[in-house]
């Protein structure tokens, strides 16, 4: 037993983190620091966290746990009184606190934008409609102002993925510390971003300027696009080399997911059909707000939703008002996998992650299986369960403790992070000026 | 004197074809040199007096009766005489109507008839601004086109004066949908006269509307800066026409001023503008006649209450496609219903003693069979009949010359084979100015079965009239028949076997039927007769038989899904041992709260609750009503452009049937401020709305509400989104000085006034008053202390600035609304007293957001600002509790304190803390009854209270979801069962 740090019961994160920031930064001399934290140091002894309630992202929960792990990769999890060796171990108690997996952020463009309202700062978006070939990983960015902000409220994990066009191009699968983005990578090209075309669209009638839903005329088109592409795909040689075709064989073949991003529930059907009709294996349903009308086709295809849409309003005006909130519990319930994202919305508001499982939580599911949406079903769907998503023996120390329930912003407070086992600054920009007016304020007291 | 006798009749209509046979003769068309002296001929004078008695005639009159034998006399184009006594003087010639109907000439009181269609103005979004008006010597802004005359550009147009003519119009109202100062319109009659005898009233009406029409000019872009602009040219006019001479020339006042004598027609896109409009008219002594979108149905009473006469359509909505499951559902409740009910609105106008002309605008071809359709929905005969004739003449102050049949006036009338609105009647005749136009095919009454002899055979041919064209069709067989018909001529030929060798005939008519000869298909001549023996065996029930719809569903207030019959009534209540957030000194306490005639009536344990209806409110949470400080919605438009907006008004474009009502309430929103967008830097005026669900829009603003204008700094007024912007201001730096500027202006505005209130009365006779100006009055306002400023706002250069702009003119800036950099200069805030109304964590989304942090509204706070946390939002808006809830996460600010941003602080920064946002004895009983503690994100609200009214709570919500679920299914239920099953009806389309 080396080092024990007590944390108060209710320290605020804030506070906390500044003790240890001072201790080994240039924070002390009251600068706002020009660049994100530092990436961590790997894990250079074993830490054990103890008398947690751990939260296995499986929907058990352990009272009194303890999680140890050693070299990034974790050891043990259980109770307290199952023995687990802590001989050794840096000893992290936390009692009566919270132990998460860290939460993992499908369908994201972090570190591809910056400034959404600037266009220098995107790389989102590649000019054409099919990109196979394009892949995001080159283009993140380790150091987006973004990523310590997402990493407060406990998202670990990123899917950075390009948008735009039919066919969008390969995402990546991050961890959020990093010195550059070989450094990051969890999981390289993890899978190919289909955007099934829109089958009906608003447009303005000339007549009336009333605004009108009406037939896409360039659906037909679109899709013979999209068939052109995969029936040439399916017989590529290699010869003469095309970089799309090339791009879409691990697709075909089964060592690339396809993504079918689509709300409609017959642009779902189109799409999930399309997909069969090549033989593509791992298909997911991202957005899917209107997945629950076809869920017995999802069902039989076996085929996961990325629910992204909770904090969103009702598909129609007739619609319950509560729709989108108990959406994750109605696809559940009707015995789909179901993952919860943000990519609908916009990159600083993704940091809301938790509370969207939370909101679900209130609508429906129960509090284990709505962190199951942002843990584990979302690490099975985007291929990297084996290293993300629950804590479990073997697999990669990427968690957060909370001194309360993190999936309520009431009590959500994340004073630890861990990737790989290596401990997480979570003190960032946004923390640093609000010490720096907090101290202005309290010294200008009258 | 001669008279006309109706030859031998050949069955018991056969009168028709001998009086149109005859009257075709005499009446050769319009004289074209009636009436007009100086016209030169292309050859001899062909003066002539025309002069018709049409007697025996069942005679339409202004009080709705029919003169039943009556006579009917016209002379030069105008009746002379409508008398009961059969008396024809001298020099008549007689036309017998034994049998036959007579009724005003009809009129479209709403019709575009002979004039150019104007240009559409293509959308400018992402060009630059057009920021002026075309140089012309009209008014400032190019959407005034009052000095457009619909006479100067009329010009008949034989194509569709004739369709008109068919649909039995006489006359119409032409004016050019263009602007919202359209000019005047022409009453116009639809003879084959040149203009100049067929414009009879050359400036009959002026029109207006909310659409700028052509106009490329940038400003107004919305609804409420229509409205502004035409206030101020209202008074514009009341300060250019007391001049002489006039300060410069403007031909759009100069007609403006003009027009005002004249009736004054205003288009509206719902019910809830005509309200709007109709208070604008009360602001400048004008009653509108408002052209409706036939929605009045919605809205009776609060219709009926304007007091204006309406001009509807009868364009009565197709019904909606809803084969798809998946388009079926992106039709909305209210679109369905509007389907039902829109044919009612007719009968239930007349109902409400509501006075209207009809129009057949949108209707087209399908006029007659939409107005049966209001008849068959209970629109009275005579109603219908009037508000095509007499009412829209009487509006327009012309009924001496058309709508009646009275002496003197125009001799514009219809002659009909049966009553005007009988299913089976058929407009006969339309004599305007007193030139005959026939209408009905002279053959029409020949439709039915005949026996044809041919050869020493007989074969059975059906006989009908499409569209005015024979057809006939050889029964048995079923095989189509070739056949052309004239009034004094027949050929037919058809093919007797499936060889296709054709017979050929031709003949000419005879009383029942017809003979004459031919050849067969080997070439033998014959001989033929055609004898009727009877109807159509499909004469009848090509109509769809509606009468088994039975009754519509009711009206909803709002007319929306999640609306009501009825709404919900304020209720006495006693919410017994709820864990109660007063905001008050108790602070969090378990206890009773008693609401009386919607205000709260005790807060305490074992109040007396005599009378109230109890609430278990054990184990739940009792909060004030959240009040959204910075919201969008349940407005028809956010945006007007003008760089200072302050003349716009959004109380004049709150839509009080927007579901996000609804949905606020179920997120335990009581109150907003529904704000004027961040275009420019000073934008319009706010509404402060509590969210009454179900009440039209005047009634959801708050009684007294403190007023408020909008303010925008930064990005978005510098329009950096759009690089082709060129409008002033560009920069940071612009912006201040349009605040300058503008409080400059207001200064002088008011030191002008002052100067012109100190003259003596006497001294005031010998000067003009100064302008009004609507922009300056606004900005006077806030000056004075009237009107309260929030500010959109984010970088602390931009918010100094604004505080000494304010300073050195005086005043306060009440709210910086999302103020994002606030924690930088939140110590001078709060030296200045302006609040801060923020997001909880919005950031990074544009540049100068860059350095935001959810911390803001705790550390704003600390510095001693009065903090809002605001949604700006519709979805937002509905987890407010959750927003503030992010205060305590982001810088520890405490639970009670977190609560209050989103109730007592908005409250307070909106000057309503006196009767609202703590629970507290005379105040508002606006609560919110959770199901957990109300900063978690389990929390749901169970009842929403605004003034002690539940206007939402689950089990009701639950309640209206069947509902609404049911009226969807009985709704598509109806459309399915209605969709056309004849498939003859197709084929006809085809051909």
């Amino acid at each position: 037993m080396s080092v024990t740090l007590k944390v108060a019961d209710r320290l605020t994160a804030v506070t906390f983190l500044r003790t240890v920031v001072l201790l080994v930064t240039a924070a002390s001399m009251g600068l706002v620091r020009a660049v994100v934290p530092v990436p961590a140091e790997d894990q250079s002894e074993p830490i054990a966290v103890v008398g947690a309630i751990v939260h296995v992202g499986n929907g058990t929960v352990i009272g009194n746990g303890v999680v140890t792990f050693e070299d990034g990769v974790i050891t043990g999890v259980g109770s307290m009184s199952d023995g687990i060796d802590l001989s050794g171990h840096r000893l992290v108690d936390v009692q009566g606190q919270h132990v998460y997996p860290g939460f993992v952020m499908p369908n994201t463009v972090l570190g591809l934008e910056e400034v959404g309202s600037v266009r220098a700062t995107q790389d989102v978006l590649e000019e054409g409609d099919i990109n196979a070939s394009v892949r995001s990983a080159i283009a993140y960015n380790t150091d987006s102002e973004f990523i310590p902000t997402q990493r407060f409220n406990g998202i670990l994990t990123a899917q950075v993925t390009p948008e735009g066009g039919l066919v969008s191009g390969y995402s990546s699968v991050m961890k959020l510390d990093g010195w550059n983005w070989e450094d990051a990578l969890l999981q390289v090209d993890d899978g190919i971003h289909l955007r099934w075309p829109r089958l009906r669209r608003r447009d303005r009638d000339e007549e009336t300027g009333q605004l009108e839903i009406i037939d896409n005329p360039e659906y037909e088109g679109a899709v013979q696009v999209l068939n052109n592409l995969f029936q040439n795909a399916v017989t590529y040689t290699g010869d003469p080399v095309n970089l799309n075709l090339q791009a879409l064989q691990p697709v075909l073949n089964g060592a690339a997911r396809l993504y079918l991003h689509a709300d409609e529930p017959r642009e779902i059907i189109s799409g999930v059909r399309f997909a069969r009709r090549y033989g593509i294996a791992d298909v997911v349903l991202v957005g899917g707000r209107q997945a629950l009308q076809v869920k017995d086709l999802l069902l039989e295809e076996s085929i996961p939703v990325l629910y992204e849409e909770i904090h969103a309003l009702p598909e129609h005006t007739w619609s319950d008002v509560n729709e989108s909130f108990k959406m994750p519990f109605l696809l559940t319930d009707a015995g789909l996998k179901v993952g919860i994202g943000g990519g609908g919305t916009s990159i600083d508001r993704q940091r809301n992650l938790p509370f969207f499982a939370g909101t679900a939580a209130a609508y429906g599911l129960d509090r284990e299986t709505a962190l199951a949406m942002i843990t584990r079903n979302n690490a099975e769907i985007l291929g990297v369960a084996d290293r993300v998503g629950t804590l479990e023996v073997g697999k990669d120390a990427t968690l957060i403790v909370s001194t309360g329930d993190a999936l309520d912003m009431r009590t959500s407070n994340v004073i630890w992070a861990f990737i790989q086992g290596r401990e997480i600054d979570l003190y960032g920009t946004q923390q640093e000026l609000f010490e720096r007016y907090q101290e202005r304020y309290s010294n200008r007291r009258d | 004197m001669k008279t006309v006798r109706p030859i031998e009749r050949f069955r018991n209509r056969s009168l028709l074809i001998a009086l149109l046979g005859v009257t075709a003769a005499v009446v050769s068309g319009p004289n074209t040199l009636f009436g007009q002296d100086n016209f030169t001929p292309n050859g001899v004078a062909d003066q002539r007096r025309d002069a018709f008695a049409f007697t025996n005639a069942n005679i339409y009159q202004a009080n709705g009766e029919l003169l039943e034998n009556g006579t009917l006399l016209i002379s030069e184009g105008k009746i002379d005489r409508v008398a009961a006594d059969g008396e024809v003087p001298a020099g008549y010639f007689t036309i017998d109507l034994t049998g036959r109907y007579v009724y005003p000439g009809l009129i479209d009181i709403y019709s575009d008839y002979g004039l150019p269609e104007p240009e559409q103005a293509s959308d400018n979004n992402g060009a630059a601004e057009n920021l002026f008006a075309s140089e012309r010597a009209f008014y400032v802004n190019d959407a005034i086109k009052s000095q457009f005359r619909a006479s100067s550009v009329f010009s008949p147009d034989a194509e569709s004066r004739k369709s008109l003519r068919e649909l039995g119009f006489s006359s119409v109202l032409s004016f050019r949908a263009d602007g919202i100062a359209r000019g005047t319109s022409s009453l116009v009659t639809l003879g084959d006269e040149r203009a100049n005898q067929a414009v009879i009233v050359p400036d009959a009406a002026a029109h207006y509307s909310l659409d700028k029409g052509s106009s490329v000019q940038s400003v107004p872009g919305s609804l409420m800066g229509a409205i502004a602009l035409l206030r101020q040219i209202y008074l514009d006019a009341d300060w250019f026409s007391a001049q002489t001479p006039r300060p410069y020339t403007d031909e759009s006042l100069e007609a403006w001023i003009r027009n005002q004598s004249l009736p004054q027609i205003m288009e509206v896109d719902n019910w809830q503008l005509a309200l709007t409009m109709d208070r604008v008219g009360d602001e400048f002594a004008t009653q509108y006649i408002f052209k409706s979108a036939g929605d009045s149905y919605k809205q009776l009473e609060l219709i009926r209450d304007t007091g204006a006469a309406l001009i509807i359509p009868i364009d009565f909505p197709a019904a909606p496609a809803v084969d798809d499951l998946v388009e079926s559902d992106e039709i909305s409740l209210a679109e369905l219903k509007h389907w039902e009910l829109a044919p009612y609105n007719p009968a239930r106008l007349a109902a409400a003693g509501i006075p209207f002309a009809i129009t057949s605008k949108g209707a087209g071809d399908e006029f007659w069979s939409k107005l049966r359709e209001a008849v068959d929905k209970g629109l009275p005969e005579s109603t219908a009949i009037q508000a095509l004739t007499l009412r829209p003449a009487t509006m327009l102050g012309v009924d001496d010359r058309v709508g009646r049949l009275v002496a003197g006036a125009l001799a514009n009338f219809l002659v009909s084979s049966g009553p005007l609105l009988d299913p089976d009647s058929v407009l006969l005749e339309n004599w305007i100015q007193g030139h005959r136009y026939q209408l009905a095919s002279d053959q029409a009454d020949r439709a039915g079965r005949y026996r044809m002899s041919l050869a020493g055979r007989s074969y059975e041919i059906d006989l009908s009239f499409n569209k005015e064209v024979a057809e006939a069709t050889l029964v048995g067989p079923d095989r189509d028949v070739d056949i052309e018909l004239a009034r004094d001529f027949i050929s037919l030929s058809f093919a007797t076997d499936g060889t296709g060798n054709r017979t050929r005939l031709s003949g000419w008519p005879e009383d029942n039927g017809w003979r004459g000869s031919g050849s067969l298909p080997d070439g033998t001549p014959v001989s033929w007769t055609l004898v009727r023996i009877g109807d159509n065996a499909d004469a009848t029930g090509s109509g769809s038989d509606d009468s088994s719809t039975g009754a519509p569903g009711p009206v909803l207030y709002p007319f929306v899904a999640y609306g009501r019959e009825s709404l919900p009534v304020q209720q006495d209540l006693l919410i017994r041992n709820a864990t109660v957030w007063t905001n008050e000194e108790a602070g969090i306490v378990v206890t009773d709260v008693l609401v009386r005639n919607g205000k709260i009536a005790g807060v305490g344990s074992n109040l007396p609750g005599a009378g109230a209806l109890e609430v278990d409110g054990s184990g739940k949470h009792l909060t004030p009503g959240i009040i959204d400080e910075h919201s969008h919605i349940a407005l028809f438009n956010i945006n007007e452009r003008a760089t200072n907006s302050s003349m716009v008004r959004m109380p004049d474009v709150v839509d009080s049937e927007n579901i996000n009502i609804y949905r606020d309430l179920a997120g335990g929103v009581v109150a907003a401020q529904l704000l004027h967008g961040s275009a420019n830097p000073i934008g319009g005026q706010s509404a402060l709305i509590k969210m009454r669900w179900g009440r039209p829009p005047q009634e959801l603003l708050i009684e007294d509400a403190p007023k408020f204008i909008k303010f925008a700094l930064g990005e978005n007024v510098k329009r950096s989104s759009n690089p082709a912007s060129i409008r002033y201001p560009q920069t940071r730096m612009g912006v201040e000085q349009v605040f300058v500027d503008a409080f400059t202006n207001a200064q002088a505005y008011q030191q002008a006034w002052d100067n012109y209130n100190s003259l003596s009365v006497t001294a005031r006779r010998n000067v003009i008053p100064p302008r009004r100006d609507l922009v300056d009055e606004a900005m006077v306002e806030v000056l004075n202390g009237e009107r309260y400023v929030t500010a959109h706002s984010y970088v602390q250069s931009e918010i100094n600035m604004l505080m000494q702009v304010a300073d050195r003119f005086d005043f306060n800036i009440n709210t910086f609304t999302h103020i994002l950099e606030g924690y930088k200069v939140a110590d001078k805030m709060a030296r200045h007293g302006a609040g801060g109304s923020t997001f909880s964590d919005w950031w990074g989304y544009k540049w100068e957001v860059r350095y935001a942090i959810p911390y803001n509204a705790a550390l704003m706070q600390q510095a001693g600002v009065v903090v809002a946390i605001n949604s700006d939002d519709a979805e937002m808006s509905r987890r407010l509790n959750q927003e503030a809830a992010k205060a305590v996460k982001y810088g520890g600010v405490s639970e009670i304190d977190a609560l209050k941003m989103i109730t007592l602080n908005p409250a307070r920064l909106l000057h309503l803390d006196d009767r609202m946002g703590s629970i507290r004895v005379g105040k508002d009983a606006d609560l919110v009854l959770w199901s957990d503690h109300p900063l978690s994100i389990y929390a749901v609200p169970e009842t929403t209270w605004v003034d002690g009214i539940p206007y939402y709570d689950q089990e009701s919500d639950q309640r209206l979801r069947d509902e609404i679920a049911a009226e969807r299914a009985r709704l598509i239920a109806r459309i399915t069962r209605d969709a056309p099953t004849t498939p003859a009806d197709d084929s006809a389309e085809e051909e």
